[in-house]
């Protein structure tokens, strides 16, 4: 049995945050906290993981939201065991402290205290759980407003943008949304009942604060179709402080901007609306009036066909309460998804395998040439039968 | 039991004077690292303070948390997606006292504007079976070495960094100013016994990018899989879906950094990170070479970019064999892509620099 961790100590040391403290605060009230800093003194030593393949495991009712885990030298590490929970966050991880007490409160009765805040995908993250306790776990939670998250071949939980909350930026409400989504899709989240996994990922502006264009499936992006708004008062006080304009407006990726001095004026039919310019005067410049969201699919990581950003299948559309267009748009393509996927196969893939033509037909999309930086170099192109019998 | 009840409604856990100003916001300032101020219509201003946390934390830190929001910040808390957390100000004369009593409980503030953001990264040896890294503590080594970068608001542009102890590459890892991830260098050992006990021989084979792996059948006619290793780039996929096909090795498993992704549409469109390191030792506890690689990049990006050039925007522009000239890292046959989209990437024109 490790009961030294020279290894792990030399991160206890210098100026950011050590994450080691943590095990040793709750090592100390906690057995399965103990086992498993040991467990990762051993890593440290071996170069090594030390946790056994895979782990399936649930809550009744449930088939995603915890993940499996059990060591592989349960003489040191946590003997029964060491499951996570994902828990759905709220909308853009905003918090009163009694939810988190809460939380804390149950988590430290059952599983190890450990935790993150947050996961990648968004949800919080209970880190080392028992078997025996998982559903009693779980009832717990739920019984005081906490719901689990996604995992496995479901729709994954959600996460979105500060938004509105917070931002003025924000072309429509990212909160909402996040929510009224997450709750249509409960069942999708809950249930594994698909090829392989769907992130949803909403973000208010083309800032993309949550990464949604590299980390989701289905990106909501927040965007505008008219002028941008512009306070020209503001922008000759950002020039008296001593902000180089005309180096803004050379860098604009369009050159759609000029400034002779005294007005900044925009070609915004030209303009492709990067935010740089709002980025950098944010008092004098704000997105348009007429908003919504393009909408991009199949940013994924590596496994299988290399990591893809997501890209436009929808240029515009009006995001507003209840969001009919956007849900069915979502559903179309999920079940379309499922129909015809392999095994693990991410839309993205399997757009790569079939084609746009094949999805934006089955979807009911037209095409446009916001879909592509640049047309085809090829000659490969299909027809369909119905096609050649309308040129007839 | 209560079942599918999805999260807590946010408006539940808004602050009230971002209620009040829901939507409303008019503009924002950088008022000093760490902490932005917002401005509504309604004339109110509420000010944002930012500091790094700890990836893995106890419930002890959490409601260390709480406390300091409920004295803050009216009781109210929230994290970013870089998972830093901020607390909500209403009355400026609370900024310096909050700012003194994180940095005195390991806290740092800043993290806003053009500075080093906190690493997003993955769980590592701390709880993951295909971790090849621990991606906690390379985050809280590099973190320690960059630790002035997130006090201040005077880089280039922004500086994000992220980490995958696998290439399942959780997280933003492909689109990160500075990537590592762990990779392994041998190929999986197939292990007969669990293969035909426990994997599902056709979603093994399928789960091979590079088509190495076909089905076999044993002696006593049972069923396994057999790798190709001249095909077998050693992914680690097959062993995602088959615990017979063990890739960890600690001996070759190793380390590799990208540089050069965004995700943002500012200016340039967002784009990918780019192999620049193939292999790093992988030495814990604190990966010095891995570290020392990317103080290196980081201050050539410095010292070289113009205003409000990300590292790949940088790069883009002087040209990546400028880039491997100004940073002396060796260029090798590793650097060539040579997976299904290679020809994209190739040199389709006279234009470089010798």
């Amino acid at each position: 049995m490790v009961s030294k961790t020279p290894l792990l100590d030399e991160l206890k040391k210098g100026p950011w945050p050590g994450f080691v403290q943590e095990y040793e605060k709750m090592a100390a009230k906690k057995e399965i906290a103990r086992r498993m800093l040991n467990q990762l003194e051993l890593s440290y030593r071996d170069k090594r993981t030390y946790w056994k393949h895979g782990g399936a495991v649930t809550v009744k009712g449930y088939g995603g939201g915890v993940i499996g885990r059990y060591s592989a030298i349960p003489e040191v590490g946590p003997p029964a065991g060491c499951h996570t929970f994902r828990v759905a966050q709220p909308a853009a991880w905003f918090y009163k402290t009694d939810a988190l007490r809460t939380v804390c409160d149950v988590w430290e009765k059952y599983g190890s205290g450990l935790m993150n805040l947050h996961g990648s995908t968004g949800d919080i993250i209970l880190l080392g759980a028992p078997s025996e306790v998982l559903q009693q776990c779980f009832d717990e939670l739920s019984s005081k407003g906490f719901d689990l998250g996604g995992s496995g071949s479901d729709i994954r939980s959600l996460s979105c943008c500060m938004g509105p909350a917070l931002c003025e930026w924000a072309c429509f409400d990212t909160l909402d949304v996040y929510h009224t989504l997450t709750m249509e899709f409960q069942d999708w989240i809950h249930r594994p009942a698909f090829p392989y996994k769907f992130k949803i990922k909403i973000s208010g502006c083309p800032n993309d604060c949550v990464a949604a264009l590299a980390r989701a499936d289905f990106a909501i992006i927040g965007t505008w179709k008219d002028e941008i708004q512009i306070d020209q008062e503001a922008v000759r006080e950002y020039a008296k402080a001593g902000m180089d304009i005309k180096a803004i407006t050379e860098r604009c990726p369009t050159k759609c901007m000029s400034w002779d001095g005294k007005e900044l004026k925009i070609n915004n039919e030209d303009c492709t609306r990067c935010m740089y310019c709002i980025n950098k005067m944010p008092k004098a410049l704000r997105p348009g009036k007429e908003r919504g969201a393009t909408i991009l699919l199949g940013g994924k990581a590596t496994i299988l066909q290399s990591a893809m950003l997501g890209w436009v299948i929808v240029p515009f559309m009006k995001i507003e309460k209840p969001y009919t267009e956007l849900i069915d748009l979502i559903k179309r393509i999920v079940t379309w998804w499922d129909e015809n996927a392999r095994t693990r196969e991410r839309v993205a893939e399997l757009i790569y395998r079939v084609g746009m033509r094949v999805f934006l037909k089955a979807v009911g999309l037209p095409p446009v040439p916001q879909m592509v930086f640049r047309p085809r170099n090829n000659p490969y192109y299909f027809w369909s039968p119905e096609e050649l019998e309308e040129v007839k | 039991m209560p079942i599918m009840i999805g999260p807590p409604h946010y408006e539940q856990m808004l602050h009230p004077a971002i209620k009040k100003n829901y939507g409303k916001w008019l503009y924002h300032e950088h008022v000093k690292p760490g902490v932005i101020k917002h401005v509504s219509q309604t004339g109110d201003e509420v000010y944002t303070v930012r500091a790094a946390i700890p990836k893995i934390i106890s419930v002890d830190f959490v409601r260390m948390l709480c406390d300091i929001a409920d004295k803050y910040s009216d009781g109210y808390v929230k994290f970013t997606s870089r998972h830093a957390v901020e607390f909500i100000i209403t009355d400026k004369k609370k900024i310096d006292p909050l700012i003194e009593e994180l940095e005195s409980k390991g806290m740092p503030v800043g993290g806003t504007g053009k500075s080093y953001k906190p690493i997003v990264h993955t769980i590592g040896w701390n709880h993951c079976h295909t971790s090849v890294i621990d991606a906690p503590g390379l985050a809280k080594a590099i973190s320690d070495a960059l630790f002035e970068y997130f006090k201040r608001n005077d880089l280039p542009a922004k500086l994000k960094i992220a980490i995958a102890c696998c290439l399942n590459m959780c997280g933003a890892i492909h689109c990160s100013d500075i990537a590592i991830v762990g990779m392994h260098r041998k190929p999986p050992v197939v292990d007969d016994e669990i293969v035909s006990k426990f994997c599902e021989i056709p979603t093994t084979v399928a789960s091979c990018p590079t088509l190495a792996i076909k089905p076999k059948v044993l002696p006593d006619g049972k069923r396994s899989v057999e790798i190709n290793p001249e095909r077998c780039m050693y992914c680690g996929n097959c062993y995602t879906v088959c615990p017979g096909l063990n890739i960890i090795n600690p001996k070759y498993d190793c380390l590799s950094l990208w540089v050069g992704g965004k995700v943002p549409n500012a200016r340039s469109p967002p784009m990918y990170s780019r192999l620049v390191i193939p292999y790093l030792p992988n030495n814990p506890p604190r990966w010095p070479e891995t570290v020392e690689a990317i103080k290196k990049i980081v201050k050539a990006w410095i010292e070289n970019a113009r205003e409000d050039e990300r590292i790949g925007e940088w790069i883009e522009r002087i040209g990546w064999e400028k880039f491997f000239k100004i940073t002396g890292i060796p260029f090798t046959d590793k650097h060539i892509d040579d997976f299904i989209f290679s020809i994209r990437d190739f040199r389709t024109t006279t234009q470089f620099k010798f």
